[in-house]
């Protein structure tokens, strides 16, 4: 029994599988919720990386820069153990499904740093320029000229991050988060029946992971190319 | 004559071990147009770039309206500019550039409104009656609610002039206005400089190679040539009757290429 559902053993593999489904669903639901959750811890703290690691002052460059690549270069692993087992020595204790969100948009958030650098450094300098011309404050530029301008560009390429992003959602069940594949294995620890449980969710992430990617193109194809104009 | 409204004075500019403007000095009457011709890498667009605060000078001071520009006065001394000064400076000055540098994702009225509203804090209404004289002024009212890329080179050039225009400058800074566009487009842009030249009270500083534009319209014709000023004068002087022989190569040059 999970989440106060049942499963059949008795009336073979279909009858099994068909039992199974609400709570791998279940399951699926939070991988969800982590993801898009992670994304979006990842989509701002990615900017605030990349706005950091473009500013003039050194002091401000450097630890950005530092902490990047610092982030990048340990495990997802090593981060969520972190949040979960020595944040509350702090007396910062979250949930678990937060501190996992939390670590996978922190591990995201490094990479999607250089991916927003990459689009702002690809806006044409000339219409950093204009903008000066025409005497608008250097914050106003960035965010109304400049950014406006590289999201669009960037979208793809952080739109595959939240595949990947998904794709590493298990790594939370290690802090007892629900997700689909801690379900399955639930399941299969309970039942002694592994092969069923998780072959669904290689279907069901498969499933997952093309919307997503549908969802990604879908998004790159209506925003308009010139850039958004903010109000 | 009263003080220039634009003055370098001394004025070095180097890239790296290549200097762009040797001991330049050079000065521009408030109300004058004043065309800069010379062969590419003569420092010609770099002298207006200096002036919208694009490039800063390595030794020297410019001075615009009597005060420096790159430079603050702390006593006695200059100390080199605070970007506060450099913001206010610049309000004087408004630049056209060759590859026009619209917003692409902005319509053309929001080209024309965003840094009067930001800047000068010009209410919504109040910009927008400003920008609807200048579309008026460049011929472009039925476009306002377009996009860049959806005009000619030649309409979004105008477009680009209308938007340095709605800053109200003293001084208009033209880099090359017509070099990136296809040759029947240069008309429509050059009227509307020509219109602009007929006001008196605007100061007007244009690097070009439309040579008989730069006649007609001109009071003074400058020929830069590796970082100096070679030679200068009325249009009717430079045109019609080169002293130096470098002016004389250069002017053969691109009047045959026409």
């Amino acid at each position: 029994m999970l989440f106060g559902l049942h499963w059949d053993t008795s009336h073979g593999e279909l009858a099994f599988a068909v039992s199974i489904l609400p709570m791998l669903l279940i399951g699926m639901w939070v991988t969800i919720e982590a993801s898009i959750l992670g994304f979006f811890v990842a989509m701002v703290i990615g900017l605030g990386l990349a706005v950091l690691k473009g500013a003039r002052l050194r002091i401000v460059r450097w630890p950005a820069m530092f902490v990047t690549e610092f982030i990048r270069d340990t495990p997802l692993l090593v981060q969520l153990f972190f949040l979960y087992y020595v944040l509350p020595d702090y007396g910062i204790v979250l949930p678990a499904f937060l501190t996992g969100a939390l670590a996978l948009g922190i591990q995201y958030s490094a990479y999607m740093s250089e991916v927003y650098r990459a689009g702002i450094e690809a806006v044409d300098h000339g219409q950093i320029e204009a903008a000066k011309a025409l005497d608008l404050p250097g914050r106003r530029t960035f965010t109304h000229i400049v950014l406006p301008q590289a999201v669009p560009r960037v979208v793809p390429a952080l739109g595959n991050y939240m595949v990947s992003i998904m794709k590493d959602v298990p790594v939370l069940s290690v802090v007892t988060v629900l997700e689909m594949l801690n379900v399955a294995k639930i399941i299969g620890d309970q039942t002694f029946d592994y092969l069923v449980p998780l072959s669904m969710v290689g279907g069901l992430y498969m499933i997952l992971t093309l919307i997503a990617s549908g969802i990604v193109r879908w998004v790159d194809v209506k925003l308009p190319k010139r850039g958004l104009a903010l109000r | 004559m009263s003080e220039p409204i634009i003055r370098f004075d001394k004025v070095e500019k180097s890239f790296g071990a290549f200097n762009v403007l040797k001991d330049l000095d050079f000065e521009v009457a408030k109300g004058e147009k004043v065309t800069i011709i010379g062969p590419s890498g003569s420092g010609k667009s770099t002298v207006l770039r200096i002036l919208m605060t694009l490039e800063d000078v390595t030794s020297g001071v410019v001075y615009v309206g009597g005060q420096p520009l790159w430079h603050e006065k702390k006593g006695e001394r200059l100390v080199p500019a605070s970007e506060a000064h450099l913001r206010k400076m610049r309000t004087q000055l408004g630049m056209v550039f060759q590859s026009f540098n619209l917003f692409p994702h902005m319509t053309v009225l929001r080209n024309l409104t965003e840094a009067p509203r930001v800047v000068l804090g010009l209410s919504k209404v109040a910009a927008k009656e400003r920008a609807d004289e200048l579309l008026e002024l460049v011929g472009l009212t039925e476009h306002a609610h377009k996009f860049p890329n959806q005009l000619s080179g030649g309409q979004q050039q105008r477009v680009g002039i209308a938007r340095a225009l709605a800053m109200r400058p003293k001084v208009m800074l033209f880099d090359e206005p017509t070099s990136a566009l296809d040759p029947e487009l240069v008309g429509e842009v050059l009227n509307v400089i020509r219109h602009l030249a007929e006001a008196h009270d605007l100061t007007m500083l244009m690097v070009t190679h439309e040579m008989r534009f730069a006649r007609e319209i001109s009071d003074r014709v400058c020929f830069f040539d590796q970082g100096r000023i070679r030679e200068q004068g009325t249009p009717d002087e430079i045109f019609g009757n080169p002293k130096e022989k470098r002016t004389q190569q250069f002017l053969r040059a691109v009047t045959e290429a026409d």
